[in-house]
C-alpha cells in the first residue's frame, strides 16, 4: 500500500493511502471533534462537526470521510473552523432539550462535551422544536427522539456491526427520525435487542432502562470482567454503583468481541440481584428445606459424606464455574472422596469433540481463534446455529461473507445464517457422516485433495480412503436427502477456497455417533490441508462460558487437569505427590452413568454444583427418579433450581459478579473474572465452599485464601497452563498451550506438526440415529437453543426483559405437517415420545423441514428433555439429544 | 393489513430488474403504478426478493413525496397553495374542498373515492385560485364552484356506472 505524506497543523504525518484526515490526525494525537464518526464503522458524514480547513479546497471539508492526499495541508484549529463548528452545535441545540441536569447521559454526552469545549452555551436559532413522546416499548432501553441528533451511528451499528438492518432514517427534513419499518416498535422488527445502538449513541437518545435514575455517569465504577453466558467469552465491564450492577458496557478495543455484545451479555444480568437468589444454606428437615448456618450445613455434609465408600460417591461440577472452582471440585472428588466419579455438562455437549479430535489431532479444542474466522475464504458451518448460540462468532461469519468468503451451511433447519449462505445443504438430522464422507469422496475422486499435506503430516490415509468406497453419491443422496449436485458443489467449494474453516457445535456432537461426526470434520480438514494455518481448522464452538476450562481443569472422570490420564501410573504418582494422598487408578463414571448408578443405588451420595440435570439431561423423568433414590444429595447453586428442590442440603453460591477467578473461552483463551460487587446475602464463592467441606473432612491442601493461589497450584500441575498467572492475564488473557511464563500463548494449534505427531485419518461408516420415526411416532424431534435464553433458564428466566423477548417454549413445525395434523400457528400441542409428553405452543414455520419438529429446553413449564432419548455414543457417552421420534396431538383450542 | 394482495403482480417487475443494483426507486414507482400504493405486504415481499432491508426501503419510501404507504382515492384533488392562489383566497378554496369531501389535506375518504393534497404551484396563476382533479384543471374558483365541480363529478361517475 502506498504511503501518503501530508501536514496537519504544522506537523508532518505519513499514513497509508485511503486514510481519512480524521484518522491521520488521530494517529499523531490531534483529536478532531466529531459526533457521527465512530471507529470501525463507515462514516456517515452527517454531523459536520469534524470540518477542517484544507489548503486549496474552497470549502471546509468533513475530515471523517475526506481521504488524505500527498502534500495536503490541513488546519484543524483555525478561527474559521471553530466558527463553523460552533454553528453546527448551535443548529443541533436549536432542536435539543436543555435538560442536561437530569439527563442520564450527562458526563458521557458528546454534544455536552463539545458545547462545553467550543463554548456554545445556547443557540441563536429559536423555532419549532420536536415534542416526541418517550419510546419505552423496548424492555431493555428507552428511545428519546427529542434528544436524537440524527448522527446515524445507531443505524450504521445495526447495519454494519451487527448486520441486522432493523432501523434506518425515515421521512425528510425536520421530520427525519430513526425508525424501524413502518414506524413500528422495535420489537415488531428484525431487531435482536443486542443494544449496539445504545452502546454507540453519543447523546441521551438511547439509554439502558437499568441505569435510569441510578446515578450519574461519573459515579459508576467500571469493572472489566468476562461475560458469564456462552463460550465466546466476551469482554465486558460491569458498571456498578452502591453494590448494584446498573449497566454492562464493552470497550471497543476488547480482544474477543471488539465492543460487540448480544442481548444476554448486554442486558441479561438482572438475575444477579434477583430476590430469588439463595442467601443462606438450606437443610431438609421433616421433608422441608429450612435455613441453616454455614457451620451447621458444612458439618452435616462432611459427616454424611464420610459415611460412604469411595465409589458410592459422585460429584458433578459446573461449566458455569471458574477454572479455580473446577480445579478445587475435582481435587475434592479425587483427593478427599477418593473417587474419579466427577463429570460435568460437557458430557452433554462436547464430549465427542474431546474424544474425537484427540484421536485425530491429539487435542480436543478449537484449532484456531475467533478473530481468524472473518479472514477465511470458505466457511463450512455444520450443526451450528451460530447467530443464536455464539452470536459474536456469527458476526465474524457474516463479516467473512461480506469480504467475499463462500459460506456453506449444513443444517436441517433454515437457520438465520442460511440467508448469508452461498450454499445450504438441508440434510436429514443425524446424517452428517454420510454428508461429509460424500463430500470427501468427491474431493478424492476429483483430485482436489492436498496430497503433500497428507503425505507429510498425516497417517492412515489409505485405510480411510478405502472407507470412502461405501459413500457413492447415490447412497449419500438417499441417506442425507441432499441432491448429489449440491454435495459435489459443496465439496468443490470447500476444497478450492483456502483457507477453509469448519465451525460446528451440538448438531455434530449430540448424536449416538457424535464422535464419528467429529472425526469426519477432522478428516475433511486434513484431506484439504486446512489445519495448522490461519483462518482454517476445525472449530468446535463450546457452549457454556467455561466448558472449555472445566474440561481443561479435569472435571472429567478419566483425566486430571490438562487431560492427563488417571489410568497412567506416572501421572497418578505425580498428583499423589502433589496432593499428598493416594488416588484411584480407575476412571470414574460419566454424568449419564452417575444418574443410572444412582437409579441402581450404586451411587448413594451426590455433590452437585451449578448444574440442573432435571432440565438438561435426556429422559428427564427417569433422571428425577434416579435423584430421588439418592440417600444424600447436596446441591450448590445460586438459585433453588428444579434439581435443587430435591436436595437434602442446598448451599448458596456466589455469581460471576461476586468473585474473582478465570474462565477459558472456546478459543482456549484464559481470561480474568473480577469481583465487582460484594457477596449477596450469605452466599459464598464455589471454591470457598468446596474447600470448607474438604477441610471439615480432615483434608490438607485446601487452604486457599484467594483464587490466584489456586491458579498457582493449577499451573504447577497442568503443562498447558504452565505459564499462566493472574499478573499475565491483565491484558486480554492467554490462549493455551502456554507452557512457560515467557510463552506468548497459542492462537493456532497443530502448526508444523499435530499435538499427537501425525494427524490420523480414521475410516468411518454411516450409522443411523438410534431412534427413527415410525408409524406410532412419525416425526423427528430435534433440540435447539434460543438467543434469548441460556441452557435450563436458571439465569435468563430471572431476567424479566428476556422473558418478554421469549417467554415460552415454541414447537416449530412445518406448515405441511401442521395442516395434516390440523394445527395452526399459536395452537397448544402435546408432544409425545416413548418417554413422556410435554405441552407447548406450536409455531408453524418453514424454518423446520417436513417431518422434523424442534424445541429448545429453556423452559421449566415445557420440559423438552422429558421427551429426548438417552441413547449414548459408545465412545464419548453423549446422549442423542438431537434426534428422537415423537408424535404431536393438538390440544383443545387455547389460542394466544 | 389484508393478506389477499396478489403478490404475483410483482413478478414481472422483479424479473425486469433482477440483477440490476440501484433500481429500487424505479421498482417502487412501477409497483405503485400496479397497486396504487405501497402496502406493507408488498414492501415486505419486495425486501425479501431483492435483499434490500425493509428498514431501508421504508426510509426511501418515506423520503420521497411521490410514494404512498396507504391506499389513495380513485380521484386525486390537488389544491394549489402558490402565491397567486393564496392572495386570491386559495385557503378558502381548500376549506371548501375539505368541507365538501369531509377529509383534510393528506387524507383519503374511507370509501377511497377522493384523496386530497395541496401543491406549491400548478403553474396556472392566471386562473388563480385553482385546483386540479385528476388531470383536469379548475380555475377562477369560488367555494360555490368547488361544490359544483365536486358534485358534478359525483353525478358524472354515477352516470357512467
Amino acid at each position: 500500500m502506498n504511503t501518503v505524506k501530508l501536514q496537519i497543523d504544522d506537523r508532518k504525518v505519513s499514513v497509508v493511502e485511503g486514510t481519512t484526515i480524521l484518522e491521520a490526525a488521530k494517529s499523531i494525537g490531534i483529536e478532531i471533534p466529531h459526533l457521527c464518526y465512530q471507529e470501525d464503522m463507515s462514516p456517515a458524514s452527517a454531523c459536520r462537526l469534524c470540518l477542517v480547513e484544507v489548503e486549496e479546497a474552497k470549502n471546509l471539508v468533513a475530515s471523517c470521510s475526506y481521504p488524505v492526499a500527498n502534500n495536503m495541508i490541513v488546519k484543524t484549529d483555525t478561527e474559521r473552523v471553530a466558527k463553523a463548528r460552533r454553528l453546527v452545535l448551535e443548529l443541533l441545540l436549536s432542536d435539543h432539550p436543555y435538560d442536561c441536569m437530569t439527563c442520564e447521559k450527562s458526563g458521557a454526552c458528546d454534544l455536552e462535551k463539545y458545547a462545553y469545549e467550543l463554548g456554545v452555551p445556547t443557540t441563536r436559532f429559536q423555532g419549532e422544536k420536536h415534542a416526541y413522546p418517550l419510546d419505552e416499548t423496548h424492555p431493555f432501553f428507552v428511545r428519546d427522539y427529542n434528544k436524537c441528533i440524527l448522527c446515524e451511528r445507531c443505524v450504521t451499528a445495526c447495519n454494519e456491526v451487527q448486520f441486522i438492518e432493523a432501523i434506518n432514517l425515515a421521512n425528510r427534513g425536520f421530520d427525519t427520525k430513526v425508525t424501524a419499518p413502518f414506524d413500528r416498535p422495535l420489537l415488531e422488527s428484525t431487531c435482536i435487542s443486542c443494544g449496539q445502538c445504545v452502546a454507540v449513541c453519543p447523546v441521551g437518545a438511547l439509554v439502558e432502562k437499568t441505569r435510569r435514575f441510578q446515578g450519574r455517569e461519573w459515579e459508576f465504577k467500571k469493572v472489566p470482567t468476562t461475560c458469564p453466558y456462552c463460550g465466546v467469552g466476551c469482554n465486558i465491564e460491569l458498571n456498578v454503583k452502591d453494590n448494584r450492577i446498573v449497566r454492562v458496557t464493552s470497550p471497543i478495543d476488547s480482544v474477543v468481541n471488539q465492543g460487540r455484545l448480544c442481548v444476554k451479555g448486554k442486558f441479561g444480568f438482572e438475575y444477579v440481584h434477583s430476590p430469588e437468589r439463595l442467601t443462606a444454606p438450606l437443610i431438609r428437615e421433616k421433608g422441608e428445606l429450612r435455613e441453616a448456618s454455614w457451620e451447621e450445613a458444612l458439618s452435616l455434609i462432611a459427616s454424611r459424606l464420610a459415611n460412604y465408600k469411595k465409589d458410592e460417591l459422585a460429584v458433578i461440577s459446573s461449566a458455569k464455574c471458574t477454572n479455580e472452582d473446577n480445579y478445587v471440585i475435582q481435587k475434592f472428588a479425587r483427593a478427599v472422596l477418593g473417587t474419579n466419579n466427577v463429570d460435568h455438562c460437557a458430557r452433554l455437549c462436547h464430549a465427542p469433540t474431546v474424544a474425537g479430535l484427540v484421536q485425530s489431532f491429539g487435542s480436543g479444542a478449537m484449532t484456531n481463534s475467533i478473530n481468524e474466522v472473518s479472514d477465511a475464504a470458505c466457511i463450512l458451518a455444520i450443526g451450528t446455529n451460530t447467530t443464536e448460540t455464539h452470536p459474536i462468532i456469527g458476526l465474524e461469519v457474516k463479516k467473512a461473507v461480506n469480504k467475499g468468503a463462500k459460506l456453506i451451511v449444513a443444517n436441517p433447519r433454515e437457520i438465520n445464517l442460511v440467508s448469508s449462505a452461498t450454499l445450504w445443504l438441508r440434510h436429514n438430522p443425524g446424517t452428517d457422516v454420510a454428508l461429509l464422507m460424500g463430500m470427501m469422496r468427491v474431493i478424492v475422486d476429483e483430485g482436489l485433495l492436498d496430497s503433500s499435506f497428507i503425505d507429510e503430516r498425516c497417517e492412515n490415509f489409505d485405510a480411510f480412503k478405502e472407507s470412502l468406497k461405501d459413500f457413492d453419491l447415490d447412497f449419500v443422496e438417499r441417506i442425507t436427502g441432499v441432491p448429489r449436485e449440491q454435495v459435489i458443489e459443496a465439496a468443490r467449494m470447500y476444497a478450492t477456497n483456502k483457507p477453509a474453516s469448519i465451525l460446528y457445535a451440538m448438531g455434530i456432537t449430540q448424536h449416538s455417533h457424535g464422535t464419528d461426526n467429529v472425526i469426519a470434520t477432522a478428516n475433511l480438514a486434513m484431506l484439504t490441508g486446512n489445519i495448522g494455518k490461519p483462518s482454517a481448522g476445525v472449530n468446535p464452538l463450546r457452549g457454556q462460558n467455561n466448558v472449555q476450562g472445566a474440561c481443561d481443569l479435569g472435571a472429567l472422570p478419566n483425566v486430571y487437569p490438562g487431560y492427563q490420564a488417571v489410568a497412567d501410573p506416572a501421572i497418578k504418582a505425580k498428583f499423589e505427590a502433589a496432593w499428598g494422598c493416594s488416588l484411584s487408578p480407575s476412571p470414574g463414571l460419566t454424568i449419564m452413568e452417575i444418574t443410572e448408578a444412582a437409579y441402581q443405588k450404586q451411587v448413594k451420595a451426590l455433590y452437585l454444583v451449578g448444574e440442573n440435570p432435571l432440565l438438561s439431561e435426556p429422559d428427564a423423568s427417569h433422571v428425577q427418579k434416579a435423584l430421588e433414590k439418592l440417600e444424600f444429595f447436596v446441591v450448590q447453586d445460586i438459585f433453588l433450581s428444579e434439581t435443587a428442590e430435591l436436595a437434602d442440603v442446598v448451599l448458596p453460591a456466589a455469581t460471576f459478579a461476586e468473585k474473582d477467578g478465570t474462565f477459558t473461552n472456546t478459543e482456549r483463551r484464559v481470561q480474568r473474572l473480577r469481583k465487582a460487587i460484594e457477596l449477596i446475602g450469605d452466599s459464598k464463592p464455589d471454591w470457598w465452599i468446596t474447600c470448607q467441606i474438604a477441610k471439615r473432612m480432615g483434608s490438607k491442601g485446601f487452604d486457599f485464601a484467594h483464587p490466584s493461589q489456586i491458579m498457582d497450584e493449577i499451573t504447577s500441575l497442568t503443562p498447558s497452563y504452565g505459564g499462566i498467572s493472574y499478573g499475565r492475564l491483565e491484558n486480554g488473557g492467554l490462549q493455551w498451550p502456554c507452557p512457560t511464563p515467557e510463552h506468548p500463548g497459542t492462537p493456532i494449534l497443530h502448526v508444523g506438526s499435530f499435538t499427537r505427531g501425525k494427524g490420523r485419518f480414521i475410516p468411518l461408516e454411516y450409522k443411523p440415529p438410534m431412534e427413527l420415526p415410525d408409524d406410532k411416532y412419525p416425526l423427528i424431534l430435534t433440540t435447539e437453543r434460543s438467543l434469548y435464553h441460556f441452557h435450563t433458564g436458571t439465569l435468563t428466566r430471572k431476567v424479566s426483559g428476556l422473558n418478554i423477548l421469549k417467554g415460552e417454549e415454541l414447537v416449530e413445525i412445518n406448515p405441511k405437517d401442521a395442516s395434516a395434523l390440523g394445527i395452526t400457528d399459536g395452537d397448544m400441542v402435546k408432544v409425545i415420545s416413548r418417554r413422556g409428553e410435554v405441552v407447548a405452543r406450536a409455531k408453524v414455520t418453514e424454518v423446520s423441514p417436513v417431518g422434523v419438529v424442534s424445541m429448545d429446553f429453556h423452559f421449566t413449564e415445557s420440559r423438552t428433555n422429558v421427551l429426548t432419548s438417552p441413547a449414548l455414543d459408545p465412545v464419548s457417552k453423549i446422549p442423542e439429544l438431537k434426534v428422537c421420534a415423537v408424535r404431536i396431538n393438538p390440544v383443545t383450542s387455547n389460542r394466544r | 393489513m389484508s393478506n389477499d394482495v396478489d403478490l404475483s403482480l410483482l413478478d414481472p417487475i422483479l424479473k425486469k430488474y433482477q440483477s440490476q443494483e440501484g433500481a429500487l426507486i424505479t421498482m417502487l414507482q412501477e409497483i405503485q403504478a400496479v397497486y396504487g400504493y405501497l402496502s406493507e405486504v408488498v414492501l415486505t415481499h419486495l425486501s425479501r426478493e431483492v435483499k434490500v432491508p425493509l428498514s431501508q426501503i421504508y426510509g426511501v419510501v418515506t423520503f420521497y413525496a411521490q410514494f404512498y404507504l396507504t391506499p389513495r382515492g380513485r380521484n386525486i384533488i390537488r389544491v394549489c397553495r402558490g402565491t397567486a392562489c393564496h392572495v386570491r383566497g386559495g385557503s378558502r378554496i381548500l376549506e371548501a374542498v375539505e368541507r365538501e369531501v369531509g377529509i383534510t389535506e393528506g387524507e383519503t375518504t374511507p370509501d377511497l373515492e377522493y384523496s386530497l393534497e395541496t401543491v406549491a404551484c400548478i403553474g396556472a396563476c392566471a386562473l388563480a385560485p385553482t385546483m386540479v382533479i385528476n388531470e383536469k384543471t379548475y380555475g377562477k374558483l369560488t367555494p360555490k364552484k368547488v361544490m359544483e365541480s365536486l358534485s358534478r363529478k359525483d353525478r358524472k361517475e354515477r352516470e357512467v356506472e
